[in-house]
């Protein structure tokens, strides 16, 4: 099911202000494509998570519609949307057993979409089948692992079949390794189903590694939609830019004269565009070629060798946040005793923001 | 070995106190009651057996005791617990004014029992002046006026559980409060979006969610019934016998220290009898509740 947004907006009465309001949700303009696997990414307090109760239907908007394909769902209530959602704490009954905790939604269907008991026990089975949990049928959620919880929580959002699938931090309960697994099990679950599924997330990682698109958003304001590539390649501002990636981007203060980039007193690289100060420049981690020739000289603390690539720590008088981290390819040749070491910069990973943190996209001449 | 010498040595003084003032009068009580013809003042017994269990079991007024003490345990106990459920969950459905009613219904919890005494008269005593409230209330829909303190049976056992119950509630609306209070609301969101009625939610989330809190209340109810006096004495005076209200921890102190007393035999059988009544209700209502999570 495809899932539009429009104009949404969601404001919580200050807690501590009379009168004056919070705005969790401010605008929201988007369309979500039927089939794809959407991340909400933001830091903690963004109104990513009211976001998503609003499109479940557990919150209403102040102003604004959504629209599931071509209806308006704005006015009704969660159960009447046909969505599954599975809660950042996984809200199992831990009183029901786990085949009770699926079948649950399903007791309370009416009418003529009321199912037997057999019926309702063969979709259980099936959809347990599908999150691989069909032997723990009889469990209680206190003798499962978080990982387990979770695989029933998301049966559970699915024995309905809902069309749209929503997942509020599902991977924050979980520890690192289980994360990697699960992560990629939701992606599985959510190709093998063809459901739309949006989940919440401030794990950039997270969010990149198995979305087909990520809305990036801070206090209430989307910032950047996109395919996750494109958005770390092309960040539209600084808060983007520095959200996106880890080790994260490396910021310099800097300024244009005569086409040239200066970091500092460093000439960097040529661009087109006119004379400027107070320039904000991005560059990615990546984005560092040890280059005699080169025109960043930093002061090269350590070197950290990680196997796949190595890790260069260094400063610079110019950067906003010491130390700077490169992560240059192992078999580069630099020369481990110096104490300096000059870059020559990839012009795709570096990126310009005026001094609102926008972006200015310009080319240069490497 | 050396270790578990010096572990003792720290439980001494505890140890000490519980074993002078807990454990050997409890054994005490068990002797006496196996003392046949106790004499008090001699110290003297004339031999053992269990002749004192046969006459506290034969004797009118302790089975008048026993049969006071199972109705006010059998009607204030589920009535109680049912009604604080009810009034709790109410006041967790409404917002505002909450604080307000929550004190309300607490009040009577920290009222001084002589003033909750004053106010019982007031609705049920019937004096030269008045018949009472509730007699004023009857009459006004045109019944007749009924002596709750000294009339028939019914009337006072009618006053004596509504007084037990009202005694009651503030605590267990209290605990099962903050209980319903306690249940993660993301339980509540999920049923929501599963569609799931009210009433659905209330018996198959709510209820399992608060039950440890409600047995813990039904049996410290039951033990607090059960071990009903003051009230008693509060409501229909010291001589609970002549008023047919006697309960059977009343009948073990009028045993002791009453007009009658002075037979510790009677009144430790009688005390060993409640006991394993409790006891075996306790056992019974753990066995209920036991439970796998």
């Amino acid at each position: 099911m495809k899932v539009v947004l429009k104009n949404l907006t969601k404001k919580f009465p200050d807690r501590n202000k009379k009168n004056s309001y919070v705005t969790a949700v401010n605008d929201f303009n988007f369309e979500i494509p039927d089939g794809k696997l959407v991340a909400l990414l933001g830091p903690s307090g963004c109104g990513k998570s009211t976001a998503l109760n609003l499109i479940c239907g557990l919150e209403k908007p102040t102003a604004g519609q959504i629209f599931f394909d071509d209806t308006d769902v704005t006015s009704l209530p969660p159960e009447r949307r046909g969505v599954g959602m599975v809660f950042q704490n996984y809200a199992l009954y831990p009183h029901l057993s786990v085949r009770q905790n699926i079948i649950f939604p399903l007791e309370n269907l009416k009418g003529e979409n009321k199912l037997t008991k057999d019926q309702m026990n063969e979709k259980a089975v099936e959809v347990a089948k599908l999150v691989q949990i069909d032997g723990l049928m009889e469990r209680r959620p206190g003798e499962l692992s978080g990982g387990q919880q979770q695989r029933v929580a998301i049966a559970r959002a699915l024995v309905k079949t809902p069309g749209i699938l929503l997942l509020d931090e599902p991977l924050s309960n979980l520890d690192a390794r289980l994360r990697i697994q699960t992560r990629e099990e939701i992606r599985r679950i959510q190709k093998e189903t063809g459901i739309t599924a949006i989940f919440v997330t401030h794990d950039q990682e997270e969010a990149m590694s198995i979305s087909d698109l990520i809305i990036v958003m801070e206090t209430g304001v989307i910032q950047q939609i996109g395919k996750p590539q494109d958005v770390y390649d092309d960040p539209c501002n600084l808060f983007v830019a520095k959200f996106l990636g880890t080790p994260p981007v490396n910021l310099f203060s800097g300024r244009i004269k005569n086409k040239t980039l200066f970091i500092g007193e460093d000439p960097v690289i040529s661009t087109d565009c006119e004379d400027t100060d107070d320039i904000t420049v991005g560059i990615r981690p990546e984005g560092f070629i040890p280059d005699n020739n080169g025109g960043l000289k930093c002061r090269l603390d350590n070197i950290e060798v990680m196997g796949r690539d190595t890790s260069m720590v260094s400063t610079h008088p110019a950067a906003i946040s010491n130390p700077i981290r490169s992560i240059i390819a192992a078999d580069t040749k630099y020369d481990r005793k110096s104490s300096e070491v000059a870059f020559s910069v990839k012009p795709s990973k570096l990126f310009l923001f005026d001094k609102d943190g926008s972006r200015i996209n310009r080319d240069f001449i490497p | 070995m050396n270790k578990n010498l010096k572990g003792f040595l720290y439980l001494l003084p505890a140890l000490l106190f519980l074993s002078v003032f807990m454990i050997y009068p409890l054994i005490d009580v068990l002797i006496y009651s196996f003392e046949e013809g106790y004499n008090f003042a001699s110290q003297t017994y004339k031999g053992i057996g269990l002749y004192n269990y046969f006459y506290v079991l034969r004797d009118p007024y302790f089975i008048q005791a026993l049969k006071n003490t199972f109705i006010i345990v059998i009607i204030t106990v589920p009535v109680s617990t049912g009604l604080a459920l009810v009034i709790a969950y109410l006041l967790s459905l409404i917002k505002p004014l909450r604080d307000f009613f929550q004190t309300v219904y607490f009040l009577p919890y920290v009222t001084n029992t002589l003033a909750v005494g004053l106010v019982f008269m007031i609705l049920f005593k019937k004096t030269p002046y008045s018949d009472g409230l509730i007699n004023v209330l009857i009459n006004a829909f045109g019944g007749s006026s009924v002596d709750f303190i000294d009339g028939p049976y019914a009337a006072k056992m009618f006053v004596m559980c509504f007084y037990t119950i009202w005694v009651v509630l503030p605590f267990k609306i209290l605990i099962l409060t903050s209980a319903l209070a306690s249940v993660d609301p993301n339980y509540y969101k999920a049923a929501k979006v599963d569609g799931t009625g009210s009433f659905r939610i209330f018996f198959r989330i709510t209820l399992p969610m608060i039950s440890p809190m409600i047995f813990y209340l039904i049996i410290t109810g039951f033990i607090g019934a059960f071990k009903a006096y003051s009230d008693e004495v509060a409501l229909f005076g010291t001589d609970l016998n002549s008023a047919g209200m006697n309960t059977i921890v009343g009948y073990i102190y009028d045993m002791l220290y009453g007009d009658s007393g002075g037979y510790p035999s009677y009144a430790a059988a009688a005390a060993l009898i409640l006991f394993i009544i409790v006891l075996t209700i306790t056992c019974i209502n753990l066995l209920i509740s036991k439970r796998k999570y």
